[in-house]
């Protein structure tokens, strides 16, 4: 099966009992949770891993989070507190340094980056569909490549935007553009609406310059962006798309 | 909740065929249209996972975990490649 | 032994009483969605219900339905997926109505859904009072996402039986596995037996 190829050893993939090394608040309700897994085949930039928890009378409960770093950086991922949430109150509020945490991975080979098109990249996000497309962000840095880059990244208000510090630095063929759906801070000049036809028009790349687009975040606004690219010219196989649905991943 | 891509099975693909595949290529029994796993309509909520065909909607992939035990019919798929 | 997530308890899971409770059900406050496809939507002025008997079809249009007798039913419901929910209310039509005006005379009923889903049932668990064509939930027009306009209800079996976006019951001979039923759920889902699967 063509772009499926599997890096390093071949295994069958299995459960496997990962500590958590790190817990780093990235706003009010997220946290970056940075794990120590002895038994890791490296991962692609987009692909994530389905984590695991059971309770003591044998109650289990699964969801799946992208991985937020880089190939080659310890794995991390980025957890939202989602209000009616069962296991993201756990991640984000009780799990710390030392604890275990039962997960398996990497899976995905399709909403995955590597690096290897010279085209520019365009990364839309919705809310916590940032994830991925920062550990895109990421790669492209460490790898010293020199595709341009433009993240279009939706959130409520700028409190809500994940990673931000990392994200004001960006340079060197890198763009960030926000735009802030809810509320903006006194001053704001920046985009202040939901992403439309317009406005994916203004920040997009040109279709024809052979770009590529990964989109991800809530379904409902997947299909409307990817939608919108296609509009703009995008051939739909340039446009790759990941769903994480109103409740999250 | 809303329906999910087939970038939400990739786990269970893997634990139940050995192999990723997100990207293998999906055509429906009913209606013909081809389209990568991942980009498959995918309903988690239910007493079992449905992957449907994003053109007719048609059932391509049920999952249903009997007693403990992973149950996968793929009879609405004409081909998996 | 396998791993314990310290910690980690997930969503309260109260047993309840076990008389009220199935075995292997715990009870919610909330009635969680749960979908196998996307939510149709077919506009009230093309909607229809029809009881089938091979060639021949008795039909109800939407106000035709309302205008039937209708009662207010309280019931507990019970999901294969584990959670049960006491004391909800519903409104709709009983389904003795609806068969009694068709003349319905079959062992079996499948129930057909917008959307295609199909749940199979004895006729004689839709009859004597035991199910509805619902189209009210706890005092208001069902959701959508429930399954309105209108689902049907039967409350003494699992509640995958109780098929949302119903718009008819085709009368059969055999009991031909529905939806669920066919992808290795009990054909028949008794929740006091814990009839969840095949073979159970």
């Amino acid at each position: 099966m063509a772009g499926t190829a599997v890096r390093g050893r071949l295994k069958p993939l299995t459960w496997q009992i990962a500590t958590v090394a790190d817990a780093v608040d990235e706003t009010p309700r997220v946290r970056t949770i940075v794990l120590d897994v002895p038994d890791w085949s490296g991962h692609r930039a987009g692909q994530h891993l389905d984590v695991r928890l059971t309770a003591e009378d044998g109650y289990r409960a699964e969801r799946e989070y992208s991985i937020a770093s880089a190939p080659g950086e310890p794995v991390a991922i980025t957890v939202e507190r989602l209000e009616d949430g069962e296991v993201s109150p756990y991640l984000t509020e009780e799990l710390r340094a030392g604890d275990g945490i039962e997960l398996r991975g990497p899976i995905g080979g399709y909403f995955v980056w590597d690096g290897e098109d010279a085209g520019p990249l365009l990364l839309v996000a919705g809310g916590s569909g940032v994830v991925p497309l920062r550990a895109m962000v990421r790669h492209r840095q460490r790898a010293g490549s020199d595709v341009p880059v433009r993240l279009l990244y939706s959130s409520r208000t700028l409190d809500d935007v994940i990673y931000r510090e990392e994200l004001d630095e960006v340079r060197d063929g890198i763009e960030v553009v926000y735009t802030l759906t809810r509320e903006r801070p006194p001053g704001w000049t920046g985009y202040d609406r939901r992403v439309d036809a317009d406005l994916l028009r203004e920040v997009a790349w040109r279709a024809g310059d052979g770009a590529r687009a990964f989109v991800c975040g809530p379904t409902s606004f997947v299909e409307a962006v990817a939608k919108g690219l296609v509009d703009l010219g995008y051939p739909p196989a340039r446009v790759k798309t990941e769903r994480f649905g109103a409740t999250g991943s | 909740m809303e329906a999910l891509d087939g970038n939400a099975i990739g786990g269970l693909l893997l634990e139940v065929f050995g192999a990723e595949l997100t990207t293998a290529s999906g055509t429906c029994a009913a209606c013909g249209a081809t389209a990568q796993v991942a980009e498959l309509v995918v309903y988690l909520e239910a007493p079992g996972t449905v992957v449907r065909c994003r053109t007719c909607d048609s059932a391509l992939m049920v999952v249903v975990d009997v007693r403990g035990r992973r149950c996968v019919d793929l009879r609405g798929l004409a081909a998996l490649e | 032994m396998s791993f314990i997530s310290r910690g980690f308890r997930g969503r309260r899971r109260d047993a309840g009483d076990p008389g009220r409770v199935p075995p292997g059900q715990y009870v919610t406050e909330d009635f969680p969605v749960l979908s196998a496809g996307p939510t149709p939507h077919t506009p009230l002025d093309e909607w229809t219900f029809s009881v089938v008997d091979g060639d021949e079809r008795t039909t109800w249009t939407w106000e035709e339905l309302r205008a039937l007798p209708s009662e207010t039913v309280t019931a507990d419901i019970h999901c294969v997926t584990r959670w049960s929910k006491l004391d909800s209310t519903w409104e709709g039509v009983s389904v003795d109505t609806l068969l009694e005006a068709a003349e319905a005379d079959s062992p079996y009923v499948l129930a057909f859904c917008d959307g295609g889903y199909t749940a199979n049932l004895p006729t004689e668990d839709v009859t004597g009072g035991k199910a509805w064509v619902a189209f009210g939930y706890d005092g208001e027009p069902l959701d959508p996402e429930h399954g309105g306009p209108a689902r049907l209800l039967v409350p003494h079996l699992y509640f995958w039986k109780s098929a949302k976006w119903v718009r008819g019951l085709a009368l059969r001979e055999d009991d031909e596995p529905g939806f669920w039923e066919t992808y290795g759920y009990h054909i028949y889902g008794d929740p006091w037996r814990e009839q969840r699967y095949a073979g159970d």
